[in-house]
Formats: C-alpha cells, sequence, structure tokens
C-alpha cells in the first residue's frame, strides 16, 4: 500500500482489472450465440435493427430481452411485458446483494456503472475468483467489461442478420447450452444439488405457468430445499 | 412507439434490480440467513431457466423425456463436468441436436 492510494480499492486496480479480463474469455463463446440470438429474435419479433441494438445496450438483460421479444410477437401489453421482465431480472438484486459486501468504500459514482454492468456471466466469474484476490471489485469490472463488449458485439450482428437465419437452425439451443455450462461449476455441495434439482423439478412441472412465473417458483422451492438440506446437515454435525 | 416502451420499461427495471443492494440499499447490514440463501441462488435460477428447454417439447409443451434436446443437455454438462470450457459444452450440445434432427429425431 502506498500513501497516495486514497483506499484499498484503488490499490492494484488495473492488474486486478485484467485478471476479470482474462477470467472472462473462456465465457465469450457462449455469450456471442447467445447475444446473437437475443439479437435475432428481436428482430424477427417486429423490432428494426436500430431497436433490437437499442434493447441490448439500454436492456442489457439476455433472458428478459428474449421473453420480451416473443411477448411482443404475441401483441401482449407493455405493463405485462415489464412485469414479466421485472420477474425473469429478479435474480439480478439477489446477485446484487450478494456482491454487496465486496463493494465497500466504492464510490457511488462507480456503483452505477458496476451496477448496471451485472449479468449472470459476470456474476458467475466473480463469485467463481481465486480466493487469493486482493481486488475483487476491479476484477468484477474487468469480466462486466469484457462480457458487456462481447454481448454487445453478438447483438449488433444477429440485429443486422435479422431474419437471414434459416428457421430450421436450433439457435435458441445455444441459450441452455451457455447456462449448462455456468451451473455446473457452481455445484460443489450437497445442498447446491439439491437446490438445482429441486428448481428444475418445480420449473418444469410449473412450466404452464404464464410470464415465467415457473422461473421464480422454482428458484424459491430451490433455494428453500437447499437451506433445509443445510440446516440438517448442520443438526448432523 | 410500443416498441421503444418495452425497450425502456425493460432497461429501467433491469438496472433498478441490478442496483438495488449495491446503490440503493448501500450500507445496510443483511442478516446471516439472508446472505446465506443468496449463496444457492445461482445454482437454483440457472436450473430454473435450462430444465424447461431440456425437458418440454418445443412443439407441443408438454413433458418429452424422450425428445434429443435432454440427452443432448446432459451430455453437454457430462463436457461441461470434465472440461470447464463453454465452447466445448455448446459444440457437444449443439452438434448433438443438430445430429439427431437430421436423423429424424425430434
Amino acid at each position: 500500500m502506498t500513501e497516495s492510494a486514497p483506499h484499498p480499492h484503488s490499490a492494484a486496480a488495473a492488474p486486478a482489472f485484467r485478471r476479470g479480463l482474462r477470467a472472462f474469455t473462456p465465457l465469450i463463446p457462449g455469450v456471442v450465440p447467445f447475444s446473437m440470438v437475443a439479437g435475432i429474435a428481436a428482430v424477427q419479433a417486429g423490432f428494426t435493427p436500430a431497436q433490437s441494438i437499442a434493447f441490448s445496450l439500454i436492456g442489457y438483460a439476455g433472458s428478459a430481452q428474449l421473453v420480451a421479444s416473443q411477448m411482443v410477437a404475441a401483441h401482449a401489453p407493455v405493463a405485462l411485458i415489464v412485469l414479466s421482465s421485472l420477474i425473469v431480472n429478479l435474480r439480478f438484486a439477489m446477485y446484487s446483494a450478494s456482491m454487496l459486501p465486496l463493494f465497500g468504500g466504492v464510490p457511488l459514482s462507480s456503483r452505477w456503472p458496476l451496477a448496471y454492468g451485472l449479468t449472470d456471466q459476470a456474476y458467475a466469474v466473480t463469485v467463481g475468483r481465486p480466493g487469493t484476490e486482493a481486488n475483487p471489485v476491479a476484477y468484477y469490472a474487468g469480466a462486466a467489461t469484457l462480457m458487456w463488449l462481447s454481448w454487445q458485439s453478438g447483438t449488433v450482428v444477429g440485429a443486422l442478420l435479422g431474419a437471414r437465419v434459416p428457421a430450421g437452425w436450433p439457435l435458441d439451443f445455444a441459450v441452455p447450452l451457455s447456462f449448462i455450462a455456468l451451473l455446473v461449476p457452481v455445484l460443489h455441495t450437497r445442498p447446491q444439488v439439491l437446490t438445482a434439482v429441486v428448481s428444475a423439478l418445480v420449473a418444469v412441472a410449473a412450466n404452464g405457468l404464464p410470464f415465467r412465473l415457473n422461473l421464480v417458483l422454482g428458484a424459491v422451492c430451490g433455494v428453500a430445499a437447499g437451506l433445509l438440506a443445510r440446516r440438517s446437515q448442520a443438526g448432523q454435525a | 412507439m410500443k416498441i421503444w416502451l418495452v425497450i425502456v420499461g425493460v432497461g429501467l427495471v433491469s438496472l433498478l434490480l441490478r442496483s438495488s443492494f449495491l446503490v440503493l440499499l448501500r450500507g445496510r447490514h443483511l442478516p446471516g440467513r439472508v446472505t446465506s440463501s443468496l449463496g444457492l441462488v445461482p445454482a437454483a435460477v440457472l436450473a430454473a431457466l435450462i430444465a424447461p428447454d431440456l425437458l418440454v417439447s418445443p412443439a407441443t409443451g408438454t413433458l418429452d423425456l424422450l425428445g434429443p434436446r435432454l440427452l443432448a443437455g446432459l451430455i453437454a454438462a457430462l463436457v461441461a463436468w470434465r472440461t470447464r470450457n463453454v465452447l466445448w459444452t455448446l459444440v457437444a450440445g449443439l452438434s448433438l441436436l443438430v445430429g439427431a434432427q437430421a436423423l429424424g429425431w425430434r
């Protein structure tokens, strides 16, 4: 620590940022197809290419963009579309809370752009950082920056390709596949496995619910099952 | 006009949720029970996002345990576990699905 460092987070920020960038690079091949699919889906739902690109810049939420595009194509009212994006994106609030302990001393002016960059992938990379990481916020900023660049370039390509993608290509399957690549590394303990299994079963059983409510219901039941499993483990110990 | 309302509405909702704790509720101390349940959130949300895409037929909207998507997803999960590599996971899952569909398995 040098005397010129005003607070711990400015110390060694640049190398930590680069470590975050580097940790994110293996995820790029999973992000780009996903973002292309989001760009294509919006155009196929009736967005102009410029609107599809704006949706990625302003919304910056892949699952919500896909759901909203489907609902625009189905002529759903705006209020319902925004409500379902709230439900699909509720996990961002959970990520936001989970990142909070890392953010001590980070000024408000940096918190807004850092919060805007919060995604499944940037969160997963930050949670999986090495235990020795001295500056998790700069590490997160590096991962989030590369995620943003990958996402935006993918949607630009997708928006411009638009309706020219043949209907028979199962490109939409790239979406669950990239989530699988994110899920497998977080399944460390038995409660986490139980959480995933219960959440998956409930989400499938409740698949008929509107506005992807099955996602929220599955996640809540999964977390409850995982907490119960943890408690019984603690009881045995 | 409607599309711009959707874009701005979804954008506002997303930013508010992301900034909820990091900006708006900063400085509050969360109870231990809250932080410990948060550790389970990614597994729960990701599993709920994935499962319907593997187990529900896109054509009929009903449970389908014999479709190629479940097998492709399971093989992709195995590849993800062995390689920890997103690209190989995508290649394995997508090529299996494309192959199965080319053979008429849907």
